[in-house]
């Protein structure tokens, strides 16, 4: 009953894979997304994931008016560009960072206090046939601190 | 909050009357968008959110203790002592729930004695948030290395701030990586509770028409479903399960 053996070790592996890729999403903020936040200070939460090309991700968050904000979304240099779109309530698009280059931040402020949708995906490098490319994705933000 | 955490149903009842009897005077409209502008957009309308299940992966981002602080400082309430959990309840807290909430608390009320620079708190919050994080096993979220860096920049807020936001952001990327997401959560829910009770309690019900705070606290009710969806995402959790309903009876 050899696959009895197997079974616990390649479940044993692939959790360690998974724990150690989580591991080193989390470096990958710290080290690459947090410093994009420059002047901003970080909020302190954490939102990152493994993504493969093609997926998409989704955040809901709540931005209050008056309060200058710095959103960063980062990905591994081995991802294809990442996308990230911002809307609001009605499905506007506030914000496209495919029309700036793929830029990783965007600073700005609200009239009124909205709760806003951010759509991030990672596109794709098109090759028929390979195996799809995966990595770490974060997402940080950092506001301005009132004096 | 100045006792042993139990969901603030009274709080939470408290926003949504506030909000809904004040809502009626906010304004809406949107205008076309651009890099670094201020921008105005419609209120929420969570009912338009219905794609919500085509994405790999959902995140509800919560305000964070910190953010939550910074919310309350913006609208130039006064700093008050007696609002927070008292350094000594510490010691209260043995399951897991209960460290989950207070360490969020904790993080609250140290944001709270950071922005408004109250130095000895910082380092007695600090301590009592390492005790909850401690308590439920979060490796080296705030070590002795942390506490000697903030009592070696206790007078630089600009430190201080890059080390709570630092140990927030450790203790949940830990639980996160650790398949403890439940407990994550329950973190960001206790946070957000601490910032909203301590809001409450310093509004001058005198002062009601205009007053910015509680603008801010109406303005919470935009979270109420990030809050729910946040909690239902953890579903099946004891403690989370717990939680959903002392906030949905509330």
């Amino acid at each position: 009953m050899r696959i009895f053996r197997i079974i616990p070790v390649l479940a044993m592996f692939i959790l360690a894979t998974t724990v150690n890729a989580e591991a080193q999403c989390k470096a990958f903020a710290k080290k690459i997304c947090l410093p994009e936040l420059g002047s901003y200070t970080h909020d302190g939460n954490y939102h990152a994931a493994i993504l493969v090309e093609g997926e998409e991700a989704e955040l809901y968050k709540t931005f209050y008016s008056d309060m200058d904000y710095r959103v960063a979304i980062c990905g591994e240099d081995k991802l294809p560009n990442v996308e990230f779109r911002i809307l609001d309530a009605n499905k506007n698009v506030l914000y496209s960072n495919k029309d700036s280059n793929y830029a990783k931040t965007w600073d700005f402020k609200l009239q009124s206090s909205q709760q806003l949708k951010l759509v991030i995906k990672v596109n794709s490098f098109n090759k028929p046939g390979e195996t799809p490319v995966s990595g770490c994705v974060s997402i940080m933000f950092g506001f301005k601190v009132k004096k | 909050m100045n006792k042993k955490f139990g969901i603030g149903t009274g709080i939470l009842l408290g926003v949504l009357l506030l909000t809904s009897m004040l809502t009626c005077c906010k304004s809406g409209g949107s205008k076309a968008p651009a890099e670094g502008d201020a921008v105005e957009v419609p209120t929420v309308n969570p009912a338009v959110y219905d794609d919500m299940k085509k994405a790999e992966k959902i995140f509800n981002a919560l305000p964070s203790p910190l953010e939550s602080a910074m919310l309350v400082k913006s609208t130039g309430a006064k700093f008050d002592l007696s609002l927070l959990n008292p350094i000594g309840n510490k010691n209260n807290y043995v399951t897991n729930k209960s460290m989950a909430l207070n360490l969020g608390i904790y993080t609250c009320d140290l944001s709270f004695a950071s922005l408004y620079e109250q130095t000895q708190l910082i380092i007695d919050y600090m301590n009592s948030a390492k005790k909850m994080a401690d308590g439920l096993g979060i490796l080296k979220a705030i070590d002795q290395a942390t506490i000697d860096r903030l009592e070696e920049n206790i007078n630089n807020s600009e430190v201080i701030m890059e080390i709570v936001s630092e140990t927030f952001m450790n203790s949940n990327s830990y639980l996160e990586d650790n398949g403890q997401s439940a407990i994550a959560a329950i973190v960001l829910v206790g946070g957000w509770f601490e910032g909203l009770y301590i809001s409450t309690q310093l509004v001058d019900e005198k002062d009601f028409n205009g007053n910015k705070l509680v603008g801010r606290i109406i303005d919470q009710k935009l979270s109420i479903d990030i809050l729910l969806n946040l909690l239902n995402s953890n579903k099946g959790n004891p403690a989370v399960d717990e939680i959903i309903v002392q906030v949905t009876e509330a």
